[in-house]
């Protein structure tokens, strides 16, 4: 009897209803999380694992000695070297490329690197127009380095304290 | 046996034996002892301490390489004692190695790395400044990182115990020791490329591979030398469809753990710039690019119409001694079902009048490791050390041991091995030299083996050199005659074989054949010769040998891997008879300007790292082989392209579906077959007359030996191989009015060549040595031979 009378008046006085809008109500007055994509962005973690890249020393230097840990650990086979003795006798690749298809921006590269050559920058916006662009040559590894290295660097020293 | 404990478990091992060899020998339940200078081949220097162990009733941990066991030893090699031994040793090893993993070539097959991983720890207590020193240059083979050096020696033993010659030494003592070769100068030994393997560290490493790979990505597949008639195992360490490097395999029997240098670099060749890739017909004085079906067809044809209008014999092929057993019996094959015997391997050779009585293949009449046990060799015309490094190693053994080695040779060689006596006569006189020690033999009370010999003999005037020998020859034990390239080569070279053959009668000794290829006993089984077919017997109607073919001036030549030009005895008349011939067809994994100057076709056949095949050695052990890599472009192996070539030609048999079929069909016929191993003694009717003016010695020289070697840059760069140049004694070149520095015409019949002149003392007078395999020296006719030589003044 009190059941049916309870439910009598919650069907009238929209009970249901002000209870869905108490949760609306609150978040009314919440603090907005959600960003306007893409004028905003996320905050981005130092550890990021984005688009690669390889990184110079500052006398201009490429860092990658060819050591091919990177080649080695990598669990997608993305990446594939070739190297040779330079003019002047020092050990360098003479090709560098990642598949960036098979790639799983599992940061193991990075992680291997003894000269911290090879890194995956925050770039996680690239797209490819055409069939094989989605090779990264050596080339095009090393200039993204020299364009977005300063960001790099940054990333490397506020993470330097926590490895 | 004596009874000793490792580890806790109870072992029976022989007496006199050191703890780590008997260790080594166990197979399991007991961890490796880590060694950087014990090497089992090499003798027991015990500098590097890492092998210490911990022996009962011993106060300190001792050296397991370098204590022999005794009854009731026990000996731990991983208790704490023996533990902090290793890891103190292992320390201060680290103290000067340098932390440069990373760029190393050693990386990933370094014996310091893995066993510092063991043994190693995180971080080096030691903060003062490493040593480094300064790079040696040791030519174009061993890329040197002396800094990452040990001191463990191994390279040094080698030079002084294998090679026989101490090209690497110790200088300095303590921190400032340093391996080098004092003075700067490039290796020479024709076995220094085992350093590399050798070497605990990265600090000798290869130079052809250098930063070219990495151990752990390449794939390995055995496979067998193809450079000469002792067959090494070897390992072709191949990355994506591509041989990186060679190393050997071990082969007790063979090559044990060494490997020449030739066969460990010659692999450059295999992705040489100059690979043929496509088949390619000629027409107007073009080349132009086909497909193999135009190709074949047009080989087929012209064959079968040269054939049917001028007779099979007008057909005549050349075989390289180095092509794979099934390639030469699907070439005989065919070509005797064509009807032509014209066929031939022995492309160095052009006295060929003793092939009858040639055993069923020429070769050791022992196993190699036999020749360590011969009392007394007798090499004639043998540079063994160049043309068979590892044969040469065997003599070196067996020298060693105690036999002693006698020379007979147109020029004297630097050996590696203690020479007993040594006879250096111009390459005319060899066989007389023969007849002396004959001689001297029978004047000693032996009979003649064969009527006649006396009287062939009687009036040569037996030197001192001939004493020494027939008297080292009458002693009990085991003697063996071991022929060499030149005694082979020789335009006598009947004689050398029939006088050695009286000669290893009398003395009831061996006579022994070390053949020029990989495959040249293989050859001869499958029939790669012009008196014999695959069945071992001697033909009624033998075609002709290579000297015969290219005299003839026949109307087709199938070549199969031969450059006739540096491969032929005689290549002035090898490019002559190919440039007048109709048709040419050259299967060849290679490219060369003057095949193609006179080839109508050319098909391209693979090198043995991409075709599955048989070489067997002299001792007559086959050995398979599968390809390591897919055949580059459109090559193809060259014992399918003759399949397909006898298919079109519609002969019958010839349905191969794959190699082994082709050994299968061989190998039975062999079974089936006996050989005719009883071949009386002949001996020759006269002696030849000794040249009285100038004449000529030939050798290929080592790196000059096949197409293979010839396109290895890095082996074209060492020290040791030769150049085209007139070679001649100070005498000769005095009465000649020549020196060091000027050039001569040389003349040897129709052929002239320019070359520069080399004084040698190890020429005899009025010889001038002459090598082969050049570009230069294809001007010139036979290999030896009277010629004439005047200065030039250009």
């Amino acid at each position: 009897m009190m059941n049916k009378l309870k439910h009598f008046f919650k069907k009238f006085l929209l009970w249901e209803i002000l209870v869905g809008l108490k949760l609306t109500g609150r978040y009314m007055f919440k603090r907005k999380v959600t960003i306007l994509f893409p004028e905003e962005k996320t905050p981005l973690s130092p550890r990021f694992r984005g688009l690669h890249a390889l990184r110079r020393y500052p006398n201009g230097e490429e860092r990658c000695i060819a050591c091919k840990l990177c080649e080695a650990v990598c669990p997608a086979l993305a990446i594939t070297i070739d190297a040779e003795p330079r003019e002047d006798g020092s050990r360098r690749t003479t090709r560098y490329e990642i598949d960036l298809f098979k790639c799983i921006f599992c940061g193991f590269c990075e992680e291997s690197c003894p000269v911290d050559s090879i890194v995956e920058t925050h770039l996680s916006h690239y797209h490819f127009e055409n069939r094989g662009e989605n090779i990264m040559t050596k080339p095009v590894l090393l200039a993204i380095g020299d364009k977005y290295e300063s960001e790099i660097a940054k990333a490397r020293e506020t993470d330097a304290p926590f490895r | 046996m004596i009874e000793v404990e490792i580890d806790g478990k109870k072992f029976q091992v022989e007496p006199g034996k050191m703890i780590i060899e008997v260790a080594d020998q166990i197979d399991s339940g007991i961890g490796e002892i880590p060694r950087f200078c014990y090497h089992k081949k090499l003798s027991i220097a015990a500098n590097c301490r890492m092998c210490l162990v911990d022996v009962e009733k011993s106060g300190k941990p001792l050296p397991a390489c370098a204590t022999p066991v005794t009854d009731g030893m026990i000996v731990r090699t991983r208790s704490q004692k023996a533990r902090e031994a290793q890891k103190a040793v292992m320390e201060f090893l680290l103290i000067n190695h340098p932390l440069d993993c990373p760029i190393c070539d050693q990386g990933g097959e370094c014996e310091l790395q893995d066993v510092a991983m063991g043994y190693g720890q995180d971080i080096s207590r030691y903060n003062e400044g490493k040593r480094s020193v300064k790079d040696k240059n040791l030519g174009s083979l061993v890329a040197t990182e002396m800094t990452r050096c040990i001191h463990c020696t191994r390279c040094v033993r080698f030079g002084d115990e294998i090679a026989g010659m101490q090209e690497l030494g110790t200088i300095g003592r303590g921190e400032s020791t340093e391996i080098g070769t004092c003075v700067e100068r490039s290796l020479v030994s024709e076995l220094s490329g085992n350093i590399i393997d050798l070497c605990p560290v990265g600090a000798l490493t290869s130079k052809p591979f250098r930063f070219s790979a990495r151990a752990w990505e390449m794939e390995q597949a055995p496979s067998i030398a193809p450079h000469d008639c002792v067959g090494s195992n070897l390992n072709l360490h191949t990355l994506r469809q591509k041989v990186m490097r060679v190393v050997p395999r071990e082969n007790e029997s063979i090559n044990e753990t060494w490997l020449s240098d030739r066969d460990r670099f010659s692999y450059e060749a295999l992705s040489s710039d100059e690979r043929l890739l496509q088949p390619m017909i000629k027409e107007n004085d073009e080349w132009l690019v086909t497909d193999w079906p135009t190709a074949l067809t047009l080989v087929a044809e012209k064959l079968g119409k040269i054939a049917q209008e001028q007779g099979a014999n007008k057909i005549g092929a050349l075989l390289s001694p180095s092509s794979t057993i099934e390639e030469i019996y699907l070439s005989q094959k065919m070509l005797r079902k064509l009807g032509s015997n014209n066929i031939d391997h022995r492309l160095q050779q052009i006295d060929f009048s003793a092939q009858d009585s040639m055993p069923f293949y020429p070769g050791l009449p022992m196993s190699l490791e036999d020749i360590e046990t011969q009392n007394t060799l007798f090499l004639v015309g043998s540079h063994i050390n160049h043309e068979q490094p590892i044969a040469g190693y065997r003599v070196r053994k067996a020298a060693l041991l105690g036999c002693s080695v006698f020379v007979l040779n147109p020029a004297d060689y630097t050996f590696r091995f203690p020479v007993q006596d040594k006879c250096i006569v111009k390459p005319s006189a060899m066989p007389n030299v023969l007849a002396e020690v004959i001689k001297v033999l029978l004047e000693k009370g032996i009979e003649e083996p064969v009527a006649g010999l006396r009287e062939l003999v009687n009036a040569v005037q037996p030197s001192e050199f001939a004493h020494t020998l027939a008297a080292a020859l009458l002693t009990e034990g085991k003697k063996t005659i071991i022929l060499g390239a030149i005694a082979q080569n020789h335009s006598h070279a009947g004689h050398i074989k029939q006088l050695a053959d009286a000669l290893a009668k009398m003395t009831h000794g061996h006579v022994a054949f070390l053949t020029a290829g990989a495959n040249s006993a293989g050859a001869w089984i499958a029939g790669g010769i012009p008196h014999r077919g695959a069945n071992k017997k001697n033909l009624t109607h033998p075609g002709m040998n290579t000297q015969q073919m290219l005299e003839a001036r026949l109307s087709a030549y199938l070549l199969l891997n031969v450059e006739p030009g540096l491969d032929c005895a005689n290549p002035l008349l090898a490019n002559q008879a190919m440039s007048t011939a109709e048709f040419v067809v050259s299967i060849s994994p290679y490219f060369c300007h003057k095949v193609a100057s006179y080839s109508d076709v050319l098909l391209p056949s693979v090198p043995f790292s991409e075709t599955a095949g048989t070489f067997v050695n002299a001792e007559g052990k086959w050995q398979s082989f599968k390809g390591a890599v897919q055949p580059q472009g459109e090559a193809r192996p060259a014992w399918k392209i003759i399949r397909v070539l006898a298919n079109l030609l519609e002969l019958p048999e010839f349905d191969y579906q794959s190699c082994d079929e082709v050994y299968g069909e061989l190998m039975q016929k062999v079974a089936e077959n006996k050989a005719d191993s009883h071949f009386s003694l002949s001996i020759p009717s006269y002696l030849p007359q000794t040249i009285v003016g100038i004449e000529r010695l030939t050798e290929w020289p080592i790196y000059r030996a096949d197409s293979l070697v010839r396109r290895a840059p890095s082996l074209q760069e060492t020290v040791i191989n030769d150049s085209p140049v007139a070679r001649m004694s100070l005498d000769l070149a005095n009465r000649l009015q020549l020196s060091a520095d000027c050039h001569v015409i040389v003349k040897q019949g129709e052929g002239e060549a320019i070359l520069p002149v080399e004084l040698s003392d190890t020429i005899p007078d009025n010889t001038v040595y002459i090598p082969a395999g050049f570009g230069l020296t294809a001007e010139l006719a036979a290999p030896f031979g009277a010629i004439s030589i005047e200065r030039s003044d250009s």
